[in-house]
């Protein structure tokens, strides 16, 4: 078995017994990078030579016998949205091609502290915005169980990295599913954590309410050991949690027994693939199998969720992109005579169409004579929802539904219809709107070869029981013996 | 019609500099100056992923102000994105509020000829003030300067209740007089720590409804404020008189040109999309801590004036006029504890002291003395150590290079001649040089004598005591 | 209802972009199409509901009045187009 093909906590077993190096696993990952990434194209840019010099030190310290973190000469990779000083920080856009962050994301700093080893930044969906990749500036990002099929978006740079094991694990960000979507069309474990749990800093954003870093793993316990060193108050975030630390490790128990499970109907209905569904349910009997209660249950208000989500999520934003203006940092247009030109010229030129028509949907419904009918009509919508959330975590510990009402798609198959693309979401955007924690398991293959996976919703700031439920399915299922073809792309 | 006909109806908008130590949302030093974009952060400069956190200190300076100014104070607040482009807002909006402010409902009493009127304040809202643009002479461009960028600042907002020029200059000083006291801003309107937009227009006297107002942004002189609401009124009404409208816009006062120009580079139809911003979340203010900072307010102007009049004996104008800046008020309290002459230090302050300021174009927080060098200037005065003529030109002095009166008299000589001999001699030259002024004097003709104190005064350069000259002239022409 | 080529041209101004006819023409029906969707919306009934401001409870979240600067001013202006003296450089503005 490959360096590359390890977990992550695997990984820290071996180097922490001494067994390899962590310029091996480094090395490792760049052969596989340079033999894989030609044809997946996850990475925007690698960072070898730091990542080795770093593999390297931290080898030393640990032969030198000084005290390391079990998290040391790990590698990972990072979703190109996140700030790391003296690198590129470009989301994917034509805007920040040239874009050097002058500082860290608390994140990163985070990272840092354990000495972590950065692989490099992951492609996305420019800004994040998008369901397949395919808005990236530079590339689309291939779905390694078949280059013909999207990876999901926007984090699919992060999905299809685990998934080809071009890296142990990643970072995304989630603002309307996009750990958990592209997680689940890549077979892979996506988290998205509660709202205000991990800080925002340094994480570009799309839409201040909704977005929230989380790990993209192979397992469930890396999930856990990555969310221990993501999560933990931060000051530089209004929004971020004072919560004191969990280890959520603690959480990975084999046992659902008495655990109440809700299973909301109305995404197990029409719009959601027959495979998909079929799958659920099978996940669903295996809960019951290992003693937990299903109960099916309705969440009827979740259906305008996905409206509430782009009225909220293309007003904020089009005020968090106005920065981009060629004027401190970022792309500017040849073509100016004066002020004026440089704003419009740079922001049409810089931004791709699909980040043009968010901005342009945002402008429009936070303006004079439609503000009322639209963004405040959507945040009274939004404590709606909270509240038919609120009255189902009376009854139950967690949610059983679908990510993604189908299985990865071809290329160009939704990137026409803005609407179409809009519904792969239907399942997970009313967790960001509920600020909820969400997981993205994968279960089983399609008829085609492609991963399923089911999403658990957790209560805010439940994670452990998220954790636990999840790990639980994993122990008593092998999912992880497929692994990717790397079929079709003609190549 | 005539000018006299018309009312003009005026609104301001006062911007204030809050004299934190850092910026509204980041680390940054607020201080003034400073080489270009050092006083700044990957935060104040917009960088991707950045976030703001509010300052404590913004919200309690903004909550004494209100306070101060008789506000209600909101139990809940927000802050609230204003969307639009400018090469000074980095973010493309600036963080301010919209539908709740931290104050409402205040107001403030103001002296006017016709004698105290009452003006409204609509509200008082924390927002962060923008960047500098510099522009070269060689029109190479312009440039952006961050490092004001995020200072905090409160906007001030007045019911439409002026009518004068000079209403606006009163409330505007007595803004600036609450605010320096109770220490929440230097209010220094020379580094723009204190601006105000303007709201204009006139209408037919008894007219009950508004005309339509133009708005003059960005007035940071007292001097400028007045020149350009005179021009601005006459300007709508000559437009009015000629059967003209006015059109509702914002202008730029220059007070190179004395005349007010329309923004044309913001002549698009304005849209500012106002939405709570999700970065930062509820401000609620408890009872308990809106008390606590009423109880740390420090004495305001009335309270003083009160003293003055009844516990220092000053005049209703003396006491009105001290109280007028924090400055003069301190260095008023300071001197008079020093010398125990309440009325002279007064008298000093609102005469010699206010007309060199104004000579020299200062406010009184630009005074390099204090009560200290004051109270000592009218104690010499008492003592008779030296005549007030002397005294005006040690004050000059004072202003040049801030010493103590005794050491500006010592090291110019300038101390009184109380000796009596020494006069008596000086006295006896004068007289035998001039026969004539005695005969006159004796021939009835009274002033002869001011003439010959005037050439006594001559001989000791004014430092003859002017009481005992008169005395002895006296005795030795009735000899 | 749909969104005319006029609104598109204005609502593009107040966001400073440029648009081809092309464009114009796509998002007046693209947006016409989201927003029909975002519509959907008024069929929930929130007479006397609240608004979710904030995506959680936080309240009165403020820092101390403290100077903290390690401001390295090349990182900060290393990513300007143009620049001189230190500072942003941008076509000639009157204001």
């Amino acid at each position: 078995m490959e360096l590359y093909e390890f977990t992550a906590h695997e990984l820290m077993d071996k180097l922490a017994s001494g067994e390899v190096t962590s310029e091996e696993v480094t090395k490792s990952y760049f052969d596989r990078i340079k033999e894989k990434d030609g044809i997946v194209k996850a990475y925007v840019s690698t960072l070898e030579e730091s990542a080795l010099e770093k593999a390297r030190k931290v080898d030393e310290d640990r032969k030198a016998g000084k005290p390391v973190s079990k998290y040391a000469g790990i590698p990972i990779g990072i979703k190109d949205n996140m700030c790391i000083t003296g690198t590129r920080t470009t989301c994917s856009s034509k805007m920040l091609e040239n874009f050097v962050a002058p500082y860290n994301a608390t994140v990163i700093e985070n990272l840092n502290k354990e000495d972590m080893v950065y692989l490099g930044k992951l492609n996305l969906d420019e800004f994040a915005m998008g369901s397949s990749t395919e808005n990236s500036a530079f590339f689309p990002t291939k779905n390694p169980w078949d280059l013909d099929r999207v990876p999901g978006g926007s984090s699919g740079g992060s999905a299809a990295a685990v998934a080809a094991d071009l890296a142990p694990w990643t970072l995304g960000s989630d603002t309307g599913g996009s750990i958990r979507q592209p997680a689940s069309l890549c077979g892979v474990v996506g988290f998205k954590p509660t709202y205000g749990l991990v800080s925002r800093y340094g994480l570009v954003a799309f839409a201040s309410s909704l977005d929230q870093i989380g790990p993209l793993t192979k397992d469930v316990t890396d999930s856990a050991l990555l969310l221990n060193l993501l999560v933990g108050h931060d000051e530089k975030d209004s929004t971020s949690m004072d919560f004191e630390k969990k280890d959520y490790t603690k959480a990975l128990v084999n046992d659902v027994k008495g655990m109440k499970i809700g299973l909301p109907k109305e995404y197990l209905r029409e719009g959601v693939n027959e495979e998909v569904r079929e799958a659920v349910l099978a996940v669903a009997k295996k809960y019951e199998e290992l003693g937990a209660t299903i109960e099916e249950c309705s969440f009827d208000v979740g259906k305008y969720a996905t409206s509430v989500y782009y009225v909220i999520a293309d007003a904020e934003a089009s005020s968090n992109l106005g920065r981009f203006d060629g004027i401190r940092y970022g792309y500017r247009s040849e073509k100016f005579e004066n002020l004026k030109d440089i704003y419009r010229n740079s922001r049409s030129e810089g931004f791709g169409p699909e980040v043009k028509r968010r901005i342009m949907v945002g402008t429009y419904v936070l303006s004079s004579g439609y503000y009322d009918a639209y963004y405040k009509k959507a945040q009274k919508v939004r404590t709606v929802i909270n509240k038919a959330y609120n009255e189902l975590f009376e009854k139950y510990d967690l949610l059983l539904t679908p990510v993604s009402p189908t299985t990865a798609f071809k290329f160009g198959e939704k990137s026409e219809n803005p609407i179409e693309m809009y519904l792969a979401d239907i399942c997970t955007v009313p967790v960001n709107i509920g600020g909820l924690p969400g997981i993205s398991v994968p279960c089983s293959l399609d008829s085609k070869g492609l991963p399923i996976s089911f999403q658990l919703i957790g209560k805010a700031f439940d994670e452990e029981t998220i954790l636990k439920a999840a790990y639980t399915y994993e122990q008593n299922t092998n999912f992880r013996e497929n692994k990717p073809t790397f079929k079709g792309g003609n190549n | 019609m005539a000018r006299e006909d018309y009312e003009i109806v005026m609104g301001l908008e006062v911007h204030c500099e809050l004299s934190t130590k850092t910026k509204i949302f980041c680390s940054c030093p607020t201080e003034f100056g400073g080489e270009p974009n050092t006083h700044c952060c990957p935060i104040c400069m917009a960088m991707p992923g950045t976030l703001p956190v509010l300052n404590e200190k913004v919200v309690e300076y903004a909550v004494k102000a209100g306070l101060a100014t008789n506000c209600q104070i909101a139990r809940k607040s927000k802050n609230d994105r204003k969307n639009y482009f400018y090469p000074d807002l980095p973010k493309a909006y600036q963080i301010s509020q919209f539908d709740l402010p931290l104050c409402y409902e205040g107001y403030v009493d103001v002296e006017t000829p016709e004698g105290e009127k009452r003006i409204g304040i609509t509200r008082i809202h924390i927002e962060e003030d923008a960047g500098k643009l510099n522009h070269d002479e060689y029109g190479r461009g312009s440039f952006v300067d961050l490092n004001r960028a995020g200072v905090p600042l409160i906007e001030v907002v007045s019911e439409p209740d002026l009518r004068t020029k000079e209403e606006v200059e009163a409330y505007l000083r007595k803004l600036k007089s609450i605010f320096e006291y109770i220490e929440v801003s230097d209010c220094k309107m020379q580094e723009g720590s204190l601006r105000a937009d303007v709201n204009v227009s006139v209408r037919k006297k008894g007219a009950t409804e508004f005309g339509t107002r133009t708005e003059m942004k960005n007035m940071n002189s007292f001097r400028s404020i007045v020149r350009a609401i005179e021009y601005e009124a006459n300007r709508q009404i000559d437009v009015i008189e000629n059967g003209g409208v006015i059109t509702q816009e914002t202008l730029r006062w220059d007070d190179v040109s004395g005349k007010t120009f329309s923004m044309r580079d913001k002549e698009d139809a304005q849209d500012y999309r106002y939405f709570p911003d999700p970065d930062l979340v509820e401000i609620r203010l408890s009872e308990e801590y809106i008390e606590n900072i009423k109880k740390s307010l420090p004495e305001l102007p009335e309270s003083r004036k009160k003293r003055y009049l009844e516990d220092m004996g000053l005049t209703e104008k003396a006491a009105n006029f001290v109280t007028g800046s924090k400055y003069y008020s301190n260095m008023f309290e300071e001197a008079s504890s020093v010398c125990g002459n309440a009325k002279s230090v007064s008298n000093w302050i609102m005469s010699d002291i206010a007309r060199i300021l104004n000579e020299r174009e200062e406010e009184p927080d630009e005074l390099k003395f204090s009560g200290k060098e004051l109270g000592e200037l009218v104690t010499l005065i008492d003592k008779g150590t030296i005549s007030s003529a002397i005294a005006k030109k040690v004050l000059e002095e004072m202003f040049k290079n801030p010493e103590m009166p005794s050491k500006i008299i010592e090291a110019k000589g300038w101390i009184q001649i109380s000796d009596e001999g020494a006069i008596k001699e000086v006295v006896a030259k004068v007289l035998e040089a001039n026969p004539q002024s005695i005969a006159d004097y004796k021939a009835g003709k009274d002033k002869a004598l001011g003439f010959l104190v005037g050439q006594a005064m001559k001989e000791t350069k004014g430092k003859a005591n002017p009481q005992m000259l008169n005395k002895l002239f006296l005795e030795e022409l009735n000899k | 209802m749909a969104i005319s080529k006029e609104e598109v041209i204005h609502i593009a101004k107040l966001a400073s972009l440029n648009l081809t006819e092309e464009e114009i023409e796509r998002y007046s029906n693209d947006m016409t199409e989201i927003l029909e969707f975002a519509n959907e919306i008024n069929s929930v009934n929130t007479d006397n509901v609240g608004e979710t401001i904030a995506a959680n409870e936080k309240y009165n979240v403020f820092r101390k009045d403290e100077i903290k600067q390690n401001v390295d001013k090349e990182a900060l202006l290393q990513n300007a187009p143009s620049k001189d003296d230190g500072m942003f450089r941008i076509p000639k503005v009157i204001n």
